[in-house]
């Protein structure tokens, strides 16, 4: 019996694999908005991108693999749970009030336009279904490869652009996180220096 | 899919057989060996600190590791009230899956042949690789992250906090020096990682990578790993004297263990890691003898150098602060590994390229260092030390007599 069934999982690896890898897509996604707690939904979101990264693997686009795990869930979703913890909103979320009152219309009409796309698109030369463009195996000329020769030829403008655009968030961010000395928290010091002084 | 040759004809039992075999032998191994490395490192300690150390269970307390995880195993399971239940439970396990996956990728001998099969002594080969060390490292930062938060209480939390901002600062760094590797053999494979260093430079240096990069792409990554692993002087996120015991501080029981498992499973991933990547592997001399039997006895002999270097550094080195430890991570240790993997991105295009960029990048680091040391003592201090600087000076004590 069981050798069977195993030699069976062999003999369709990809449709095992996809049918596992999107149902933790599914189950991830839908834990994100189901859960009250932020946390959960965090972890749900590393969930949904550990099947996207099987997925990529399914399609031989193991380089994808690694990068999604390594970027998204590594830390993307380690950032958003530093900010839930640190900002201490990682109780229930009161639900009720809604701060933006056309919110749930409106995203449930973008979910629907965009499964309609998502099926627009599966019904073109888009979705081909093929596996990623690898090389024969043995030969060097592999997924990374192929990756880097089109990003550092065809695409070397956009890729050029993203990094100045990251460089230019990064900036950003560390002169609005910045703290500006000002009299005020030397003012603000010189208390603690007399909270000192009275504890003692 | 990949360029292992075990896959590449028909897919057989015997192959479903062999692979099973593999993943059962690496496990057991990789527990013996974490048993082996906790008696190993508190005989070394307490031999470093004039102490006998365990000595009641079994020969030379070989087995007091086992007797504690039977004691653990034993213990009530606590969960705190405040507790998160689910993230709680799950914790353990995020960060004990990781340093399992994390050894498969580690060659840990050559390529035998069984039943007409060619097998390699490795668990898999995946073509991202190395990869797949940074992505389970990155993976296990959340059971660390969890841990902490799921607590539900405030040392654990601190803990957390600091653990992971520690883990991902110092994984850049350890990123940018496996980089200067893949670079030098150009593959992510950990097979093709550890055949392009084998041979030697006039039959006496091996072709190892660390004499091959320069030593810096080693160095950079044998402390970025040392912080990846929370270990001594880097492990502020268990610091006893301000954080209780750190993430783990309301654990028990078995999930404790896991935790401590995971710990020194970690420990010697990354030794076979590094290994792996900057000293060749299971590369060496065969001295006679059945010529599978070598390369595995030289990756244990390296590996058990590194980890008799792991425990000396805990014996040796204080703690880093907390400062200090940021400070060494993104002002030294990244712009450093940097430098360094263009150095040897302009020396595979040419030797003149590479040592102009070299003297550059001196150069441009003995000004910055210069340049920061006279901001230091004549610009704004930062304000830590101004808060301190207006505190009230101590008064001087004086003698009793006076």
């Amino acid at each position: 019996m069981e050798p069977t069934f195993l030699l069976a999982a062999i003999a369709k690896p990809d449709l095992i694999t996809f049918a596992a890898a999107a149902l933790m897509v599914i189950g991830g996604a839908f834990g994100v908005i189901a859960s009250r707690n932020p946390v959960h939904s965090a972890l749900s979101l590393v969930l949904t991108m550990f099947g996207i990264a099987v997925l990529f693997i399914e399609q031989d686009a193991q380089f994808l693999a690694a990068v999604q795990v390594i970027v998204y869930a590594g830390a993307i979703v380690v950032l958003f749970l530093f900010v839930i913890m640190l900002l201490g909103v990682d109780r229930q979320e009161i639900f009720g009030r809604e701060s933006l009152r056309a919110q749930r219309p409106l995203a449930a009409a973008a979910g629907v336009i965009a499964l309609g796309e998502v099926l627009l698109l599966a019904r073109t030369t888009w979705a081909t279904g093929a596996h990623a463009a690898n090389g024969p195996v043995g030969n060097s000329y592999d997924n990374v490869q192929r990756i880097a020769a089109e990003v550092f030829s065809t695409y070397l403008l956009p890729f050029e652009a993203t990094a100045v655009l990251l460089v230019i968030a990064v900036l950003a961010a560390v002169y609005l996180a910045r703290r500006v000395v000002t009299a005020n928290a030397e003012e603000e010091g010189s208390k603690m220096v007399e909270g000192k002084a009275v504890d003692r | 899919m990949g360029q292992d040759p075990l896959f590449l004809g028909h897919i057989s039992i015997g192959v479903i057989v062999i692979v099973l075999v593999k993943v059962l032998v690496a496990f057991a191994a990789l527990m013996v060996a974490v048993m082996l490395m906790i008696w190993f490192e508190r005989k070394l300690i307490s031999d470093m600190q004039n102490r006998i150390g365990p000595n009641r269970a079994g020969p030379w307390g070989l087995l007091q590791t086992l007797a504690d995880g039977i004691k653990l195993f034993f213990k009530e399971d606590l969960i705190p009230e405040k507790a998160d239940r689910f993230a709680f439970k799950l914790a353990p396990y995020l960060v004990l899956v990781p340093a399992l996956v994390a050894f498969t990728i580690v060659p840990v001998g050559g390529v035998v042949h069984i039943f007409g099969h060619t097998v390699q002594l490795q668990v898999a080969d995946p073509p991202i690789g190395i990869l797949l060390l940074l992505a389970m490292s990155s993976i296990s930062v959340y059971g660390t992250m969890l841990a902490g938060w799921s607590s539900g209480s405030k040392y654990p939390l601190l803990g957390s906090v600091r653990a992971s901002a520690q883990m991902v600062s110092y994984e850049a760094a350890m990123g940018l020096s496996v980089a200067a590797v893949v670079l030098i053999t150009g593959s992510l494979s950990t097979r093709a990682i550890v055949t392009s260093q084998a041979g030697a430079f006039f039959h006496i240096f091996p072709k190892w990578n660390i004499i091959r990069l320069g030593v810096v792409p080693f160095l950079i990554f044998l402390v970025a790993a040392t912080a990846e692993l929370n270990r001594p002087p880097f492990d502020l996120t268990e610091a006893e004297q301000e954080l209780v015991g750190g993430y783990v501080t309301e654990y028990s029981s078995i999930r404790f263990a896991l935790f401590f498992l995971s710990e020194f499973m970690n420990a010697i991933t990354m030794s076979a890691v590094i290994v792996t990547l900057f000293l060749g592997g299971p590369d060496g001399p065969n001295l006679g003898g059945p010529s599978f039997i070598w390369p595995i006895l030289w990756f244990l002999i390296k590996t058990g150098a590194l980890l008799f270097f792991y425990v000396w550094v805990r014996a040796a080195l204080p703690r880093l602060r907390y400062d200090q430890l940021m400070d060494l991570g993104w002002k030294l240790l990244i712009p450093g590994a940097l430098a360094w993997l263009l150095v040897v991105a302009a020396m595979q295009v040419s030797r003149i390229y590479g040592l102009v960029l070299f003297v550059v990048f001196a150069a441009a680091g003995a000004v910055l260092y210069r340049a920061i040391i006279i901001g230091r003592e004549t610009g704004s201090e930062s304000e830590v030390i101004t808060t301190f600087r207006k505190l009230p000076a101590a008064e001087p004590i004086r003698p009793e007599g006076d």
